[in-house]
Parts: structure tokens; C-alpha cells; sequence
């Protein structure tokens, strides 16, 4: 069949160095357990997928990772060094956009900057870059209001970008806007991954977009919050971008996963 | 279009104008003078100065009331809704400050501090203030999560979150407040001067009606009309110029 | 808001008011803040009396018959501004301006030209209601579904069934809405029309106390119309969860 391998251990045999490691990570609400024991590692320069269904805590985890939410118990290493709250080595996308609606796209774009306190005309002069990257030139004294939610996002993106970080962290952040425009973002963050030299994390639900874009996904299953399997698919991604969803590859592993996940669907 | 909606405010003015000018001539009562004679008696109010006295008397505790309460009314707002505990302790006092005619207390503020400034200041502001509070502290609860957790994101300080974030993000409602805050204070102000003590506009009208001289007092209530609506449009443009991206297409408070 | 791990009801900080109250009054700190008990006491006894049941049933009356005229004309313009442009375009700055404009400089008219009885405060109660419950009627009746119309037209409904089973249930929400802050202002209209005509109801009541310094019996009747708004406003509160459908602003 097809070259899914369940990596767990072979990771640590990989020659990748591993840029963001999870370690036992439990986190509880009350007397709900949305996480309990995850361990995870994440290689560096890659795409890494969380896919599973709701409530199997990915979100959760993604923001763990963040520095959004504590855990109960276990830590987070990003770059060798502990997780203890929001970071410049980490910028996160929104699955809602989280846009400022009174503020300009270059005024959005530039915040993360503002933040890092980068001077006035420095900071605006590399969000315009970035504005330009996404492919939103032009619109930069546009506001939220007056776009689409395909290039609001762009200026989520453009945000997080704009900050230089080296990880990458995004929830769910296509699942806002048609299915036309995911499909052209799906083809762009390929892109995106080949050109950076950053790591992403990915949440998702989809199944095809996970297998799409990652160059390694990781299943999680609810109740309790485990990761199931490791799938790191071979790389049909040299095929080109139009000739992926038609790989049998592609579709084998599409197959498998949605088999495994079906029961857990409610 | 734009031309269409103007054209008619300006035809319904006149046609209230007009309506009005025609029942003053049937008349529908003897105390209900023409459109022509109130705004005559306008003209000469405004001529022999009686009109700018009256308002400068009017005026001065309604805009030390207004003052007063829209920052303090703002800041305990933002304080009751950033703080759990002084939500608690706070607003149910100003809840039931809301939805109690307030204006009852007016006999027993002048009981206490008497019928000068300080009673109708106190006057304007218990009318004020509650919800300016309210709309205040309930904007900063909404503040949408996620708009929070990206100023956390990328690394904002919890100062910077409030006052790059929560407080834009709460803008618009504080303004409705402060909007609904200002006609309350209004009302106040000529309930304390209708009531309290003959002074300023107040005493234009109580006095023109006890000599029955309709005109002045329909003019007078005309003048306060036209002024509050003026000023309501001036608090809008204020709000644009502060916060221009504001104009998204709310629905009106 | 939690104390020792327990979760405090809402309105739990006005017990800790009532105790200041208390406090102040026995403190003596101000002649014209006599102890909470001492009000509870005199409002018990209040209660009791022929003014205040004569003061409360004109109020009643007045406020009723305020609301109810403002309900049905409010209601009435409002479909007729939120179906007709041309009407609307007419009519919806001067619902505007009068809704924020100080109404009460309005009462001194009303007392010219319609005495200074019972009619001039139903007038006043009506006028505090009746424009909230306009504008919102006009915004119901204008978020009607587009697709409820294009259906009922589909299934061929005549326009009085179309007006009866789907648009009317359709604006409602937001018309209660209406209904419900028109509720809160009349409770201030009523009230402040009886301050400055004073003939009737609680202001005539207000005024004896005062001019009498009875300060405790001032303040219990305070705190009954205060309760009394407070707990018409808050009974409002509750029916529209029952009709309330789906759609949130």
C-alpha cells in the first residue's frame, strides 16, 4: 500500500531537529479532562496537521502551545527553551481573523510589531511587504468591514507572518471562508511552507486539507484526548499543486484516515 | 439619493411648521399659539439677549453635570467591567439606578442641598450616570474573546490590551451610552429647573405660561429641542472623528 | 463573582448596601438619611394608609392607560413606517429627535393645553413610551426574512393570512423589545409627570412628605416605587425568552 508509517519512535531516528516538543500535557476544566497525557513532537521547517474530531482537544493543545492557556501538568519546549506564556518565537492566525474592525489593514497588519515596539515607519514598511505577499496591495488603508472574509484572513496571516516568528501556529484557519477560496489558500500555504523557513502547526477538521498540506499529521481522538497515529505522507506534494488531489496516494491516505475516524464522529 | 432623503427631511419640517401654524390659527386651544408667533417670539428673545441669559444659567449645571458624568461614568464603567468584584459590589445599584424614575428624588435633593448649583449638578448627574456605566461596563465584558487572546498573542500588555483593544472594541456602545447618558442629563437639567427653581430656560417657560404668553413658552421649548438634537449630532461627529472605522453599519441603539 | 469558593447571586452586593444604609442612618451622619430599619418599619405602616392606596391607584391608572395608548399608537406607525418609505422617510427624524430630546420640557405644554389633571400625565406617560416602541416595531417589521416573504408568497398566501401567520410573528421579538423599554420609560414618565403637576399620585405624595420633613415615610415610599419599577421592568424581562426564535443580534 501506500508509505504510511506510524513514526512515533522512528521520529527520534529522524535527522530533523525538532523545533516544538510536548511533553505529558494534561489540561483540565473542572472536572473535565480536555487533554490528558499528550506527548507530541514537532520537526522543524515542516508542516505539522492536528486533525481529529471535536472535542478531541486539538484547539486546546494548539493554544497550550501558544501560551494562550496553561496547562494542568507537562511543558512545553519550543526551541529548547519552556513554555510559560506568549512568545516572539510563536505567532498564532485566527480561525475568526480576531481583525481590529475600527482599524486599517496596515494598522492590523502592523500590530504584532507595535507590540514588539518597532518604531513607526519601520514597522509600516514591513507590514506593507507582507501586505504585498498575501496579495492584498492596495488595500491597505481598506478596513475589515469593507473585505471579503477570503482576504480577511490574508491579513490575519499577513500579521503573523509580519512578526517573524519561528513557529507558526494556525486554528483552523480556512474554515471561515468558501470552499473556493480554502482551496486557493490550501495552494498558496504550500507555497508558503516550501518558501519560509518556519514550522507550522495546523489545526484542522478536514481530512483532505490535512493531507493536502502537511508534511506530517497528527490524529487525535476525544475522551480521552490521545493522539491515535502519526501519518507522514510521501511526497506526491513534488507532483504539483493540481496534480495532488488526484494522486492515488493522496486519496489511499484520505481513505484510511476517514475509516479510522468514522466511529468517533457523532 | 442622497438628495431624495434630504429633500424630504426638509418637506416634513415644513409640513410640521405649516401643520403647526394652521392649528394655531383655528385655534385647537387658546394656548396654542401660531408657528409664526412663537418663532417671532423666538426672534425677539434672542434679539434683546434674554434668550443667551437664560441659557447660560441653564447651561452651567447641565454641562458640569454632563462633564462629570460621562468621565467618571466611563471610568467606573470601565473599572466595574474589568473587575469581577466591583461588578458585584456596583451594578446592581446601578441597574436599579436605571430602571428607577430617579426623578423622584429631585424633591429630596433640594431638602438637602438646597435649590442652587450643587442640587441641579447632582440632578443631571443621577440621571446621567447610571447608564453610561452600564453601557460601559457591559461593552468591556463583550469584548470578543478572541480579539483579546490575539492582543495576548503578539506579546500586548495587559495596559495595552485595554486601551488598544478593549476600549476601541467597546467604542461604539459607549458612545450609544453616553448619547442616551446626554438626553438623560437633558431631561435633568429642565426637570431640575421646572421644578427647583425658576432659573434660565426653566423660568422663561414657567414664567411666559403664569403670564400666558404663549409664544415665549413655545419658543423656549422649541430652543431646547433644537438645541439637544444639535448637540446629539455634534457627540456623532465627535465619535467619527475619533474613531472612524466606527462607521460599520450598526443598528441604531 | 465567588467568595470561599461559593458563587454569589447576583444582586448580593445590595444586602451589603442595606448594611451601610443601617449603618449611616444610626451613625446619624445626616438628618435626612434616617436607618434603613426605620424606613422598613414606616413603610409598613405606609402601606396602610388611604393616601398612599388613593396615590398608588392613580398612578396605576395613569400609568396603564399611558402605556396602552402608546402601545397601540406605537405599534400602528411603526408597521406603517417600516412598510411605506415614503412615510418612513417622513416621519423617521422626528422619531428620532424625540426620543433623545428632553420630553420633560414638553410637560409644561401639556399642562397649558390640557389642564393639570389625570389627562396631562396619561399624555406625558404615552409620549415617554411611544417612540422607542415606534422605531423598534419599524425595525421588526424591516428584518422580516426575506426568504419567509418570498416563501409565503410562493405557497400562495393571501396578504392578510401572510401579515397574520408569518410577518406578525416574524417582528415580534423586536416589537416586545420595544414594548419593554417603552414599559421602563412610562414607569419615568408617569413619575415625572406627577412631579411637576403634582396634583395626583405619588408627586402630591412626595410633596406633603417633604414639605413635612418626614423623612423615613418619604423614603419608604420612595423605595416601593422603586421596587415597583424595578420589578415591572425585570417582569418584562422574562416573555421574550419564550417567544424569542433563534435569531441573535
Amino acid at each position: 500500500m501506500s508509505q504510511i508509517k506510524n513514526v512515533d519512535e522512528d521520529l527520534q531516528n529522524l535527522e530533523k531537529p525538532i523545533a516544538v516538543s510536548v511533553d505529558n500535557i494534561s489540561k483540565n476544566y473542572g472536572n473535565v479532562e480536555a487533554l490528558k497525557g499528550m506527548s507530541l513532537k514537532f520537526p522543524k521547517g515542516e508542516l505539522t496537521s492536528l486533525l481529529g474530531p471535536s472535542g478531541c482537544g486539538k484547539t486546546t493543545l494548539l493554544k497550550i502551545i501558544a501560551g494562550l492557556l496553561e496547562p494542568s501538568a507537562g511543558t512545553v519546549m519550543v526551541n529548547n527553551k519552556r513554555v510559560t506564556g506568549p512568545g516572539t518565537d510563536r505567532a498564532f492566525v485566527f480561525q475568526d481573523f480576531a481583525l481590529m474592525p475600527w482599524a486599517s489593514v496596515l494598522k492590523n497588519v502592523s500590530f504584532g510589531l507595535e507590540m514588539r515596539g518597532v518604531e513607526k515607519t519601520e514597522r509600516e514598511g514591513i507590514a506593507q511587504n507582507y501586505i504585498k505577499e498575501v496579495g492584498l496591495q492596495g488595500f491597505e488603508n481598506s478596513f475589515p468591514h469593507e473585505l471579503s472574509g477570503g482576504m480577511r484572513q490574508r491579513v490575519g496571516l499577513a500579521r503573523a507572518l509580519a512578526v517573524d516568528a519561528d513557529v507558526l501556529l494556525m486554528d483552523e484557519p480556512f474554515s471561515a471562508v468558501d470552499e473556493q477560496t480554502r482551496r486557493k489558500f490550501q495552494e498558496d500555504l504550500l507555497q508558503l511552507v516550501e518558501s519560509k523557513n518556519k514550522t507550522f502547526i495546523f489545526v484542522t477538521h478536514s481530512i483532505e486539507e490535512a493531507v493536502y498540506v502537511s508534511d506530517q499529521i497528527a490524529i487525535l481522538l476525544p475522551r480521552p484526548s490521545r493522539v491515535s497515529e502519526i501519518i507522514r505522507p510521501s511526497n506526491f506534494r513534488a507532483k504539483g499543486v493540481d496534480a495532488i488531489r488526484r494522486d492515488s496516494e493522496y486519496l489511499d491516505i484520505v481513505d484510511d484516515i476517514w475509516t479510522s475516524l468514522r466511529s468517533y464522529v457523532e | 439619493m442622497q438628495n431624495r432623503a434630504f429633500i424630504l427631511k426638509l418637506f416634513s419640517a415644513f409640513a410640521l411648521c405649516f401643520a403647526w401654524e394652521i392649528a394655531g390659527r383655528v385655534p385647537v386651544s387658546y394656548a396654542f399659539p401660531t408657528f409664526l408667533e412663537s418663532m417671532s417670539a423666538l426672534m425677539q428673545m434672542t434679539a434683546d439677549g434674554r434668550l443667551f441669559e437664560a441659557y447660560a444659567e441653564t447651561l452651567r449645571p447641565l454641562i458640569i453635570g454632563i462633564a462629570i458624568s460621562a468621565v467618571v461614568g466611563v471610568i467606573v464603567g470601565l473599572w466595574v467591567g474589568l473587575s469581577q468584584f466591583f461588578d458585584w459590589l456596583f451594578s446592581p445599584i446601578f441597574i436599579v439606578m436605571q430602571a428607577a424614575p430617579l426623578a423622584a428624588l429631585i424633591p429630596l435633593l433640594v431638602l438637602a442641598y438646597g435649590i442652587g448649583l450643587t442640587s441641579k449638578v447632582i440632578v443631571v448627574c443621577i440621571m446621567a450616570m447610571p447608564v453610561i456605566v452600564l453601557n460601559t461596563s457591559g461593552a468591556v465584558k463583550n469584548t470578543p474573546e478572541s480579539l483579546k487572546e490575539m492582543g495576548l498573542s503578539f506579546l500586548a500588555s495587559r495596559l495595552s490590551v485595554i486601551s488598544r483593544i478593549i476600549i476601541p472594541a467597546a467604542s461604539p456602545v459607549i458612545f450609544a451610552g453616553l448619547r442616551l447618558g446626554i438626553s438623560a442629563g437633558f431631561i435633568g437639567a429642565i426637570l431640575a429647573e421646572l421644578k427647583i427653581t425658576p432659573t434660565g430656560v426653566g423660568d422663561i417657560i414657567t414664567y411666559s405660561r403664569s403670564i400666558a404668553d404663549y409664544p415665549s413658552m413655545y419658543a423656549a421649548i422649541f430652543s431646547i429641542i433644537v438645541l439637544s438634537v444639535l448637540f446629539l449630532n455634534l457627540l456623532d461627529k465627535v465619535e467619527t472623528l475619533l474613531f472612524k472605522g466606527n462607521e460599520r453599519g450598526y443598528v441604531s441603539d | 463573582m465567588h467568595l470561599f469558593g461559593y458563587r454569589l447571586p447576583g444582586m448580593s452586593s445590595l444586602l451589603l448596601w442595606g448594611a451601610l444604609w443601617e449603618f449611616i442612618g444610626q451613625a446619624k451622619v445626616t438628618f435626612f438619611i434616617p436607618p434603613l430599619s426605620k424606613v422598613l418599619s414606616t413603610l409598613y405602616e405606609v402601606l396602610g394608609t388611604v393616601a398612599f392606596q388613593n396615590a398608588l391607584k392613580e398612578t396605576a391608572y395613569a400609568f396603564c392607560s399611558g402605556v396602552f395608548y402608546a402601545v397601540v399608537i406605537g405599534i400602528i406607525v411603526g408597521i406603517l413606517m417600516g412598510k411605506n418609505r415614503l412615510i418612513d422617510e417622513l416621519l423617521l427624524p422626528w422619531v428620532n429627535v424625540f426620543l433623545s430630546a428632553p420630553l420633560t420640557a414638553l410637560v409644561p405644554v401639556l399642562m397649558v393645553l390640557f389642564g393639570f389633571g389625570m389627562k396631562s400625565i396619561i399624555i406625558t406617560t404615552s409620549l415617554f413610551a411611544v417612540w422607542i416602541i415606534i422605531l423598534n416595531t419599524r425595525a421588526g417589521v424591516r428584518q422580516i426574512n426575506r426568504s419567509l416573504v418570498e416563501m409565503a408568497t410562493s405557497f400562495g398566501a393571501t396578504p392578510l393570512k401572510a401579515f397574520t401567520k408569518i410577518y406578525f410573528w416574524a417582528a415580534l421579538p423586536e416589537i416586545l423589545g420595544g414594548v419593554r423599554i417603552g414599559i421602563i420609560r412610562a414607569v419615568k414618565g408617569v413619575i415625572i409627570g406627577q412631579l411637576l403637576i403634582s396634583i395626583v399620585g405619588f408627586g402630591a405624595l412626595f410633596e406633603l412628605y417633604s414639605a413635612n420633613f418626614l423623612m423615613s415615610h418619604f423614603w419608604a415610599v420612595l423605595i416601593v416605587l422603586f421596587a415597583l419599577a424595578f420589578s415591572i421592568s425585570e417582569f418584562f424581562t422574562l416573555p421574550p425568552s419564550i417567544l424569542h426564535n433563534s435569531s441573535v443580534t
